[in-house]
């Protein structure tokens, strides 16, 4: 066994608050050694950062380690003084960030970027920076590095983005890198080339990784040891094939079952179920005072043909000039009478530009969509009023699809004003129903957004979108940014919905295996155009195009763990 | 980024013919000049006479087009008051305006940057609360009354600068400078001032604000995160970032500090272009208003064309979207 190049012991992290001191992290103890990539995996605010954070010097005051001792190649580093942790970072520990849409200054080269850290930490000549900058962009495979280098952030895909942050990473030669989330906002087919990069990186330089997620597909993957980290403890570590095959503590157990199997397909999505926070969804008495009838003239609710969008890619004054990128491409598929409907791909290939088309929140440049027998495409704006109370859309971000400024009753009661639905006196009452309906405490009639979580926030989302009584339910990853355990109660609400409801929904997602569980039938989309439309389970046992299986092949899965095994840790 | 500098020089263009046609109208609207410029025991001869010699009995637009022909080769008439070309009097007018501007512009980019940096990095600081605390009276205080607050106490009570004019100044070509002298040097203080305090305070307050936002983003914590000293990442990462909508601003301010110069002018007697136009409105000299509301709008609509070239020039995703 090498020496560890980090090791934690008995880290604790508190803030002091109003109400006393909070500690998000406590007694965490791990070592990680050259080469080895350690996992750390857990829901939001298991202090799972936090720990990555306090290891690399960076917790936001009022947060201070108050116990415990942090060791970097045999050197306690946890009482440094501030100039000489802001030596290490970046130079013994470097850091990778979840977003790389954010995490580069987007008014800089990105050779300004790395030719400035590189100058820092070794104190290289600016000629000698450069051509070592180039020399890791090309080794984080990054194509035509000498061009790339002069080129600003905005001009890389995410995929890229995160590789020029990685390279970043090992401009000053690390013997730590802390990646906190690093593929969670990359989709399947880059996450997998990330993590493979990573991977190399960390055997081919001797670096030893922490790796902060909350997808236990990642972690299958990627990781050799692993530390599972529940309410700022560690409940459990072990190597990677142990806590996946034999997990020993309850919350591991349920964390593992929670994952959605692309496998097989089940009536609900196993919920985390230690610790116990769900509040009930209540659809028996939502679906008592639902007086709209859901189904249509025809048995076909939603009809789309050659639909098509393009977006101005190049100005000019002259229209000859201009060119355009066709976000989507003579689209055609139709969903029936509810009936959950899932649109999958990679980010760019325009499975969101065909709900906002559908939402008529994008004008349809080509082709035609038509609702329950009636053309939308041609419509006036009092057709669109109608049409609009009838489809109802639910966004990926809880936190930017909800206005902050606006409590949480008004947010729900909008639709209701706007669409002249009820009486002033009507509105609260049936407001607060909604929300006693999506299992939200009575008090949050007059908080406001920030007062809740992610998955609280979907619920509010959720009543909003409700509040019309709508026919048709556009999703767009309405759970991506969710954790496990949140994910499947949004989920299960979903589903109870389509059940009890008959709702139709369109449901848009990069996530294979949630695909599977929720939808009946599956359009892959590529590049704007839809490359097959099949039932769910067809599209999964036996794709038709090339492209699908690609994906199929991409998406990350607990291979260690057999069938049975599975079987057994839901029970 | 051609087309964008086209698209903008279009714009600017439609923005001046439009303050063209309302300086225009001044003219017909604001009184007849005719009844001006006759004395009492005009006869209708003379009247029209001189309707027709100067064109006032042609259609509106046709006496639009003349103006506006007129006014860019820099010919706006003759000052009903003072009987000289307005140009001219313009022309001996705009340098004690410009310089004054200048300084204040300068003082309040400079300190308003400075401070709001300050600000913002020392954010629970005593010394950035009192600054704050103090630039609420910048943007609350009318500017008449700072201008005479600062009268009082360095002139009347202290005595060590002039309360009034430009002091003496040094002529070199056809501007007169008031650089060169100390007493012009010493006249510039107060007022420049006087006018800068409203738009640095203003600047010091947006700067600390976007600073504090930017600051907040994940790129500045992942250059901490790659070791950057707190000087490089907040002069060089966020204070560029800060910049961006800050320069609109300025853009904005910089044109209204040579506007607002009329009230700093009227308080200090500063010769300028705004106490010409005071006095202008008070004996109706139409031709020198118009003069002046089509030199301000000149001057507006060339900062803000330069504002936008530079906004351009250091946002790159801006460069590439046009």
């Amino acid at each position: 066994m090498t020496e560890p190049v980090l090791s934690i012991r008995n880290l604790t992290v508190e803030i002091p608050t109003r109400r006393g001191l909070f500690k998000p992290v406590q007694g965490v103890s791990y070592d990680i050694r050259p080469g080895e990539i350690r996992g750390v995996v857990g829901e939001s605010g298991a202090g799972k950062s936090m720990t990555g954070n306090a290891v690399i010097g960076l917790l936001d005051p009022p947060a201070r380690v108050s116990e415990g001792e942090i060791w970097l190649n045999g050197r306690r580093i946890d009482q440094l003084d501030a100039e000489q942790k802001r030596r290490i970072r970046g130079g013994e520990i470097a850091m990778i960030f979840q977003d790389p849409l954010t995490s580069l200054n987007p008014l800089f080269t990105v050779g300004e970027q790395l030719v400035e850290t590189i100058q820092l930490h070794l104190g290289l000549s600016s000629s000698e920076a450069q051509s070592r900058a180039i020399a890791l962009l090309d080794r984080v495979r990054i194509p035509n590095p000498e061009e790339r280098f002069h080129q600003y952030p905005h001009q890389f895909s995410g995929g890229m983005r995160q590789r020029v942050v990685i390279a970043l990473a090992l401009c000053s030669e690390p013997s730590v890198i802390v990646a906190d989330e690093p593929t969670t906002a990359l989709d399947v087919s880059i996450q997998a080339q990330v993590l493979d990069l990573i991977k190399e990186l960390a055997r081919e330089r001797q670096v030893g990784v922490i790796l902060v997620t909350h997808d236990m597909g990642v972690i299958a993957d990627t990781t050799d040891e692993v530390t599972v980290m529940y309410e700022g403890r560690v409940v459990e570590q072990g190597t990677t094939s142990q806590i996946l095959g034999a997990p020993t503590h309850e919350y591991t157990k349920s964390l593992i079952a929670a994952v959605p199997r692309p496998q097989v397909k089940l009536h609900r999505f196993p919920q985390v179920s230690y610790g116990g926070r769900e509040t009930a969804f209540k659809i028996e008495d939502l679906a008592r005072n639902w007086d709209r009838s859901t189904a249509s003239k025809s048995g076909t609710l939603v009809e789309v043909k050659g639909l098509t969008k393009r977006f101005l890619a190049k100005g000019a004054i002259l229209p000859s000039q201009r060119s355009y990128f066709t976000a989507v491409d003579d689209v055609s598929f139709d969903i029936k009478d509810g009936e959950v409907f899932g649109l999958v791909g990679e980010s760019g290939s325009g499975k969101s530009t065909v709900a906002r088309m559908l939402a008529t929140l994008y004008p349809v440049d080509g082709g035609t969509v038509t609702f329950d027998g009636e053309e939308v495409t041609g419509m006036d704006a009092k057709q669109l009023s109608a049409y609009r109370k009838q489809i109802q859309m639910i966004f990926q971000d809880p936190f930017s699809s909800l206005n902050p400024r606006m409590s949480v009753g008004d947010i729900v009661a909008e639709p209701l004003v706007h669409h002249k639905l009820l009486s002033r006196a009507e509105i609260g009452p049936r407001v607060r129903e909604l929300l006693d309906r999506v299992g939200l405490a009575s008090d949050a009639y007059r908080k406001y957004p920030h007062e809740f979580s992610g998955g609280q926030r979907q619920r509010i989302s959720i009543a909003r979108a409700l509040a019309t009584q709508p026919r048709f339910l556009i999703c767009d990853e309405p759970t991506s940014a969710l954790d496990v355990s949140i994910q499947a109660q949004i989920l299960n609400i979903l589903k109870d919905l389509q059940e009890h409801l008959g709702l139709t929904m369109l449901f848009i997602s990069h996530d294979l295996p949630v695909v599977r569980q929720m939808c009946d039938r599956v359009g892959v989309m590529r590049q704007g155009k839809l490359v097959e439309v099949q039932e769910t389970s067809a599209l999964f046992e036996a794709p038709k195009s090339d492209y699908t299986r690609e994906l199929l092949d991409l998406m990350p899965r607990l291979e260690q763990l057999s069938e049975e095994q599975i079987a057994e840790l839901r029970t | 980024m051609l087309s964008f500098i086209v698209k903008r020089v279009g714009q600017s263009v439609l923005v001046l013919l439009v303050t063209g046609l309302v300086a225009f109208s001044m003219f017909t609207f604001v009184g007849d000049p005719i009844d001006n410029m006759l004395g009492q025991e005009r006869t209708m001869e003379d009247v029209e006479r001189l309707r027709a010699q100067l064109g006032l009995d042609k259609p509106f637009v046709v006496q639009y087009f003349r103006f506006l022909e007129q006014a860019a080769q820099g010919n706006f008439g003759i000052s009903y008051r003072q009987g000289r070309p307005v140009a001219e009097i313009l022309m001996e007018r705009a340098p004690a305006t410009l310089e004054l501007a200048a300084v204040s512009g300068v003082l309040a980019i400079v300190m308003g940057i400075g401070l709001g940096v300050f600000t913002a990095i020392r954010r629970n600081g005593v010394a950035a609360n009192l600054i704050m605390s103090i630039s609420l009276i910048g943007v609350s205080l009318p500017t008449f009354l700072i201008g005479i607050l600062l009268i009082y106490l360095f002139s009347v009570e202290l005595g060590w600068l002039p309360s009034f004019g430009r002091g003496e100044t040094v002529h070199i070509g056809g501007w007169s400078t008031g650089f060169l002298t100390e007493s012009g040097l010493k006249a510039l203080i107060l007022p420049a001032i006087t006018l800068g305090l409203y738009q640095m305070t203003l600047i010091m307050r947006l700067v600390r604000s976007e600073m504090l936002e930017v600051l907040r983003q994940d790129y500045i914590r992942f250059a901490r995160a790659r070791g950057l000293g707190d000087r490089v990442v907040n002069f060089r990462h966020a204070l560029k970032n800060t910049m961006v909508p800050v320069i609109t601003v300025i853009g904005l301010q910089l044109g209204s500090i040579i506007a607002f110069a009329i009230i700093t002018e009227t308080v200090f007697q500063w010769p300028g272009v705004g106490l010409l136009f005071i006095n202008a409105i008070q004996f109706v000299d139409i031709p020198v208003m118009a003069a002046y509301l089509m030199l301000i709008s000149v001057m507006f609509v060339a900062i803000n064309l330069l504002v936008d070239i530079l906004y351009a020039m250091i946002d790159p995703r801006l460069r590439a979207a046009s």
